[in-house]
């Protein structure tokens, strides 16, 4: 009988699932597990982790991992790959760490280039803290902090991280990707397969922000909430991507 | 510069050349006065030796770059001044809590909030308790020459890797822009192997995560236990200081840092006016040498702080006094050094007061 479906060697083999049904962080973790496996890197691979749900990052990966302060994972990644060049070096965030309170960390990544790769998880709130407004949460949105929706006099606008980072003379690679359908899960581990390449050829910094959801602070369904992804999530974060010098 | 030859030297660069010295493989750093020497000289330095340099974006950033590069096991610094060292306490709290052997030199300058470029030692209590949050201690260092910036920058490297704990270098505005004849030599410590613990690929071996959230109070309780024990072995064998002329003092004359200079050179005068004077320096600040102070405080001895803020290592001269004898502070908060005809002045009218009967 053939084998068509086994756990990622670079999954712990005692892994506890922990997040939220219908979080997408599962989907996210695993398709990196697999593209770590297919480049064949997991063993000098190393993981700057981040503050927020995204933290769990060290129960599921076989990578060494260290911790960062809240919004801070890009500095501790450059560190990392500025004394062990040789290695490949990710940060795993959330959209508060990377695009709050990491943003200057973030931007000056990708503005000097940094041989690394960042994956944002753009769930347009701060989960672990329980659904606050956050820099992605879309106009009109309710979350704890906004609760008549996020409207231009109090709260502006949301942040779009990944038109932003494609901008910088040292990005790589820049996209948007979304983990609501099989196509796009698709998609998304090829873009995530790209960001550790750019990285291994040296060309410059790699960027994935993949939209995903929150059903615990949406007060959703996952079905419900992966729907919000693809009707709404994506007119305000359109997938594509913005920057690939691997065509070039 | 890696020889006995005497060299004249300004502090920032001997500090900077001495981490070449001592194979600090990264620097990451931010400009400010007065450290900003030690940034630039490096920056040219790293490059040609093909080591690790960043310019950060920010005080933040360079600390926690300083995190990245450590939690792989090789040496590397940071330096600043005072108000920016505040944005590193965050991060110097976790460092302490992963265990992880950062080294920060702190040129202190003028507080509190912006202050100024005068040199200053109002950073006593940020280094020796901490800025940053919950239950951890760092070593803290206080050279007091140019030579020491290079001897106490090896010392740094060295401790912060022998025990896995961060490393401050409290040195100040005088010392990092003063000159002095000084000698390199060579790095005389041991390297430490790292391999046990440092992020280097889970290479042949289980993956390793180094991180201060336990997400178990036991296992909490425990962590912060272990980290206290592992300071009291500290405190057991690198506690240091000098002392000069203490077995017959009456009064003990106590500086950290570069005003060490001028309590040596007051005791001097001291004693050319019949004064029975003695000096008592920290070497290092954290661990404190509580242990020798009460013992010469036991000894009938008195204790005069003279320092550059308001009293802060004051507080830990009368602590470790614990009451059995006299202590008294010279103080000014920053700027002109207190100078040995300030000291000594105020030491004759300390005297008069307390020993009017017999003099």
């Amino acid at each position: 009988m053939q084998q068509v479906f086994s756990i990622p060697k670079s999954f712990k083999e005692d892994f506890k699932y922990t997040f939220c049904p219908g979080c997408d962080h599962g989907i996210a973790i695993r398709l990196l597990a697999e593209v770590l496996d297919e480049l064949g890197i997991q063993d000098k691979t190393i993981c700057a982790a981040s503050i927020g749900c995204s933290v769990f990052i060290y129960d599921f990966l076989n990578v060494d991992s260290i911790e960062s302060p809240h919004g801070r994972a890009m500095a501790e990644a450059t560190g990392v790959k500025r004394a062990r060049p040789d290695k490949v070096v990710f940060t795993y965030q959330g959209d508060g760490d990377f695009a709050s309170i990491g943003l200057a960390e973030s931007m000056h990544a990708a503005f000097r280039g940094e041989r690394i790769t960042a994956f944002m998880l753009n769930n347009t709130t701060y989960g672990m803290t329980g659904g606050q407004h956050g820099p992605t949460t879309m106009m009109g949105q309710i979350t704890t902090t906004s609760p008549t929706g996020r409207n231009r006099e109090y709260y502006g606008y949301p942040a779009r991280m990944a038109e932003q980072i494609a901008l910088a003379d040292g990005c790589a690679f820049s996209a948007r990707v979304a983990l609501d359908s099989i196509p796009h899960i698709n998609d998304a581990k090829k873009a995530i397969k790209k960001a550790f390449q750019v990285q291994l050829d040296g060309t410059g910094l790699g960027f994935v922000e993949i939209l995903s959801t929150c059903p615990t602070n949406w007060h959703m369904t996952p079905e419900q909430a992966h729907a919000r992804v693809r009707d709404d999530m994506t007119k305000t974060f359109p997938l594509g991507i913005f920057k690939d010098t691997t065509e070039e | 510069m890696n020889s006995s030859e005497k060299v004249l030297i300004k502090g920032n660069y001997a500090i900077a050349q001495a981490a070449v010295n001592a194979g600090c493989q990264c620097y990451f750093g931010y400009p400010i006065t007065p450290q900003t020497e030690i940034g630039e000289y490096l920056s040219g330095k790293m490059q040609e030796l093909k080591r690790g340099y960043v310019c950060a974006e920010s005080e933040l950033a360079a600390i926690n770059m300083v995190i990245g590069a450590v939690s792989t096991g090789v040496k590397a610094m940071t330096s600043s001044s005072s108000c920016a060292v505040s944005l590193m306490q965050e991060a110097l709290s976790y460092a302490a809590s992963d265990e992880l052997p950062v080294v920060l030199v702190n040129v202190m300058r003028a507080g509190p909030g912006l202050g100024y470029i005068y040199p200053a030692q109002g950073d006593y209590n940020q280094a020796v308790y901490g800025g940053g949050n919950g239950d951890y201690k760092i070593i803290v260092l206080a050279p007091s020459t140019v030579q020491e910036c290079i001897d106490y920058t090896y010392r740094a490297f060295y401790l912060a890797h022998k025990y896995r704990n961060p490393v401050i270098l409290l040195a100040d505005g005088l010392l990092g822009q003063m000159m002095e004849p000084a000698s390199f030599g060579e790095y005389p410590y041991p390297e430490i192997d790292n391999s046990s613990w440092a992020l280097t690929g889970a290479k042949n071996r289980a993956s390793r995560a180094i991180y201060s959230c336990a997400r178990d109070e036991k296992k909490q309780i425990e962590h912060i236990k272990n980290l206290f024990k592992k300071f009291d072995l500290i405190s057991q064998n690198e506690t240091s200081w000098e002392e000069f002329k203490t077995e017959d003092a009456d009064i003990i004359l106590t500086a950290f840092g570069s005003m060490t200079r001028n309590i040596k050179a007051a005791m001097n005068v001291l004693r050319e006016k019949g004064i029975k004077a003695g000096c008592f320096r920290p070497i290092t600040l954290s661990p404190f040498p509580n242990n020798r102070i009460e013992e010469l405080a036991k000894e009938g001895k008195d204790f005069i702080v003279v320092e550059m803020n308001m009293g802060q290592m004051f507080k830990d001269v009368k602590y470790a006094i614990n009451g059995a004898a006299k202590a008294e502070l010279i103080n000014r908060p920053c700027g002109e050094w207190l100078s040995v005809e300030d000291i000594v002045s105020s030491v004759e009218k300390f005297m008069e007061k307390n020993y009017a009967a017999s003099i």
